[in-house]
């Protein structure tokens, strides 16, 4: 076993949904240590809000980033250094809200990173706003008289702007999120976990998913029209089941890999004088 | 000093940038010093579009409002250009859409019909302009071989029904004039964008990154073509934001990386710009201004970006601003800024504007001091073998874990800041406040960026000395106190409507006794400037 742990003291809420995937993707990381995957090739990257302390709890390389901003860093991590695993960590205010545009274009790059989105459907950090996928009529601090617009389904979105890989756990389905986790992070390409991750004291919704959740069986997820049937089953609104599990899964060349570039040249001296020569 | 300036306009899609940069490359095939100013709105077809190209027999960088030659590829550009004509200026334009007579006093107007030649030769109206550059070489006495040989080196495309349609604009006219040829080693002529891309790529650039946006896009355009050449990544993404925070990610893996922008797309990097202070992860951004507020004067130039590029950014951090002042200068502190940034781990902002980016300069490479790239002050960055780095954008501890503790966070804010002083320190090495003109004159022209060429020539000819800061921040206060020993009056130039440098000064307790502004989006000219500044002693 290898010590993940690092000096940080552990501020979430008791009884909330980032310990879930905490555990998960600790327990991801030490198997791929065991596969024989160097975690020193990980790189963690982390938005702001409550589930961006996780790169504080976890011995990796990690970049702590601004609020909205975890995919261009992790893309850029990417493309520097290809052997390395990038993994970001987001919520759903910092990725569906104010950093969607980067999580359209990572998907329709298909860069090969994982994007795992806290949604506890709520902001915990600026104590209990109403987010991206909150229901119509939520009724948090900038809404008391509730929310007068519909969430999106942000499953859906990244299957229309060219995802390769989409899935959904919860926070407590802890199995399943270490078996989503380590599929996602396999996977060349594009992927994203939507994890339905409880805020415990802003919006409790333990009792609400326990009672609708159901994992996939049978379900292919190679088939893109069962995969936006699957998709679509529940609209993060109404009270629909929620189906669990890999939703959507191809295979297509990575933007990453469309990057080869030469051998460094490192005097560069005679091609700046021969493009000078051009220029008399 | 033998000079000579040519303007060439039409509608945006005559090509008349080509047509600009083809006469410049011959005027300095014949020998001379060129500079070329472009002039453009921020339309792609119609509107009135020209380049001044001045040839001289010293080295300018600067162009003229008076011309020699104009070369009216429509109504518009005698019409809005005649008071730029003198006693023997000669214009060549086209019979069939230009009307010289009565509007434009002129005693040598050569006419030549355009139209019928391309019918003649069945060429597409675009070759227009080679034709008016071939009846222009001839009135001029230029060689035709030399003409010929600019030609077949700029003209990609159809170059054999080029050069015949400048041949027959050649021998449709007689010579006039005669722009002699002069002795003087030909030097490249290249734009103040590629400059500085050439600056970068010296000094190890590994990635550059950039959304389009004028007067920035020029040097996005010539490192995306150059980048397989130099075997580096040249990247576009889908915003500001993204380019500054892809550039953090790049720095975080230990790369040489700049971006390119101008105000507008500034103002969308500064979070990143905050943070690339907060985490120490260098980075470079060139900052070319332009008239705002807002959207402004897309195409035209400014220098309302100094007060920005100087406060940018959530915080107290340290970073390093350079405004070079023209194209040796961009290359060079290109260079040098990379250098500092990742030496320092802070950000850089190149202060430049449309008149560097976009202007044609002859650029002579060994006159620049030799610079080597610097390996980073940190020698084991981004992730690698037996070691954990962790970025943040939090206060953080040494290991880069969050902190809210008051005496970490004075630590580290210390940390952060003394960069300052130890920058201004590294600094004396170089020449941060560039003087020029007369030594012995009492009174100063002070100016700083692209206005620097255009100053110090008034300033030689009218006897004054000439003072630039170039480094910004940290302010050389005390270089430029240095250079202000003995000056009793400072006529302050800049292109802004407020004198931000005058400002900045004042704080430093050195007063401006007078000012010059221009915020009408056009660089000053040579004679307008001298004739102001004649004015104010």
């Amino acid at each position: 076993m290898i010590n993940l742990a690092t000096t940080a003291e552990n501020t979430w809420c008791a009884g909330c949904g980032n310990f879930a995937i905490l555990g998960a993707i600790k327990s991801v990381l030490q198997s791929l240590a065991e596969d024989g995957f160097p975690l020193e090739n990980v790189v963690l990257v982390s938005g702001i809000g409550c589930h961006a302390k996780i790169v504080d709890y976890i011995n990796v390389n990690s970049f702590y980033s601004l609020h909205g901003r975890v995919v261009p860093v992790a893309e850029a991590i990417k493309l520097s250094k290809s052997n390395v695993k990038v993994i970001g960590f987001s919520g759903d205010g910092d990725s569906y809200g104010e950093g969607m545009e980067h999580l359209i274009f990572a998907a329709k790059r298909n860069i090969d990173i994982t994007m795992i989105i806290h949604n506890n459907r709520v902001y915990g950090l600026t104590t209990g706003q109403y987010t991206p996928t909150s229901p119509l009529g939520f009724k948090g601090r900038s809404t008391p008289f509730g929310t007068k617009e519909m969430p999106i389904n942000p499953l859906e979105v990244m299957l229309a702007s060219g995802a390769t890989f989409l899935a959904r756990g919860t926070s407590h389905g802890l199995e399943l999120l270490k078996n989503i986790f380590k599929e996602a992070i396999l996977h060349k390409g594009f992927s994203l976990v939507d994890v339905l991750q409880v805020c415990v004291t802003f919006d409790n919704l333990y009792e609400y998913y326990d009672k609708r959740v159901y994992e996939l069986k049978d379900h292919n997820p190679s088939d893109e029209a069962a995969a936006a049937g699957k998709i679509r089953e529940w609209n993060y609104n109404n009270d629909a089941k929620i189906p669990l599990g890999v939703m959507y899964k191809r295979e297509a060349e990575t933007f990453d890999g469309r990057f080869v570039t030469k051998a460094k040249i490192t005097d560069r001296d005679p091609n700046i004088r021969e493009y000078l020569k051009g220029q008399i | 000093m033998a000079e000579v300036s040519i303007l060439i306009g039409g509608k945006a899609g005559f090509g008349i940038d080509k047509s600009g940069a083809i006469i410049s490359f011959i005027m300095n095939s014949l020998g001379y010093s060129v500079y070329t100013y472009r002039d453009y709105p921020s339309i792609i077809r119609g509107g009135h579009t020209f380049s001044i190209i001045r040839a001289a027999t010293e080295r300018i960088s600067s162009h003229r409002n008076a011309v020699d030659y104009i070369l009216a590829l429509n109504q518009d550009t005698v019409t809005l250009h005649k008071e730029r004509v003198k006693e023997n200026s000669v214009i060549v334009y086209d019979v069939d859409s230009v009307k010289c007579d009565g509007v434009c006093p002129v005693k040598n107007a050569v006419g030549i019909s355009v139209g019928s030649i391309l019918k003649e030769e069945s060429a597409p109206e675009i070759m227009r302009n080679t034709c008016v550059i071939g009846a222009f070489s001839k009135v001029a006495g230029i060689e035709w071989s030399i003409v010929e040989s600019v030609l077949k080196k700029e003209i990609s495309k159809d170059i054999e029904i080029n050069i015949k349609v400048a041949r027959r604009g050649y021998d449709e006219v007689r010579a006039l004039t005669a722009i002699k040829p002069v002795k003087g080693r030909p030097l490249p002529l290249i734009t103040g964008s590629e400059a500085m891309g050439l600056g970068f790529l010296k000094a190890g650039l590994d990635t550059y990154i950039a959304y389009p946006m004028t007067p920035a896009s020029p040097l996005l355009h010539f490192l995306a073509s150059e980048a397989e050449n130099y075997s580096i990544k040249v990247i576009h993404p889908e915003s500001e934001i993204a380019v500054m925070l892809m550039a953090l990610g790049f720095s975080y893996c230990g790369e040489s990386v700049a971006v390119g922008t101008s105000g507008g797309g500034f103002c969308l990097m500064t979070e990143g710009l905050s943070l690339s202070g907060m985490a120490e992860l260098p980075v470079v951004i060139v900052l070319g201004s332009r008239p705002g507020p807002s959207t402004g004067l897309p195409t035209y130039t400014s220098q309302t970006e100094l007060n920005f590029a100087l406060s940018a950014g959530q915080g107290e951090f340290t970073r390093f601003v350079a405004a070079p002042t023209g194209a040796e200068d961009s290359y060079y502190w290109a260079a040098l800024s990379l250098n500092i940034s990742k030496k320092f781990r802070i950000p850089s902002i190149l202060l430049t504007d449309k008149t560097i980016c976009e202007g044609l300069f002859n650029f002579d490479i060994d006159s620049i001091k030799e610079i080597r790239p610097e390996a980073s002050s940190v020698p084991a960055f981004g992730p690698g073998k037996g070691r954990v780095v962790k970025s943040n954008s939090y206060e953080h501890d040494e290991y880069g874990i969050t902190t809210e503790d008051p005496v970490k966070t004075v630590q580290m804010q210390s940390h952060r800041l003394q960069k300052t002083n130890l920058l201004t320190k590294e600094l004396e090495k170089y020449e941060i406040v560039k003087c020029g003109g007369n030594n012995k004159s009492d009174t100063a022209v002070l100016c700083w960026g692209s206005n620097r060429p255009v100053c110090e020539e008034v300033a030689r000819s009218l006897g004054l000395k000439v003072i630039s800061p170039i480094v910004l921040s940290p302010f050389p206060v005390d270089a430029l106190k240095a250079a202000l020993k003995g000056i009793k009056k400072i006529i302050s130039v800049e292109s802004n409507a407020t004198g931000q440098l005058g400002l900045l000064i004042n704080g430093y307790g050195i007063k401006v006794t007078t000012q010059i502004l221009k915020y009408d989006g056009r660089p000053f000219s040579v004679d307008e400037l001298e004739s102001i500044v004649k004015g104010k002693l």
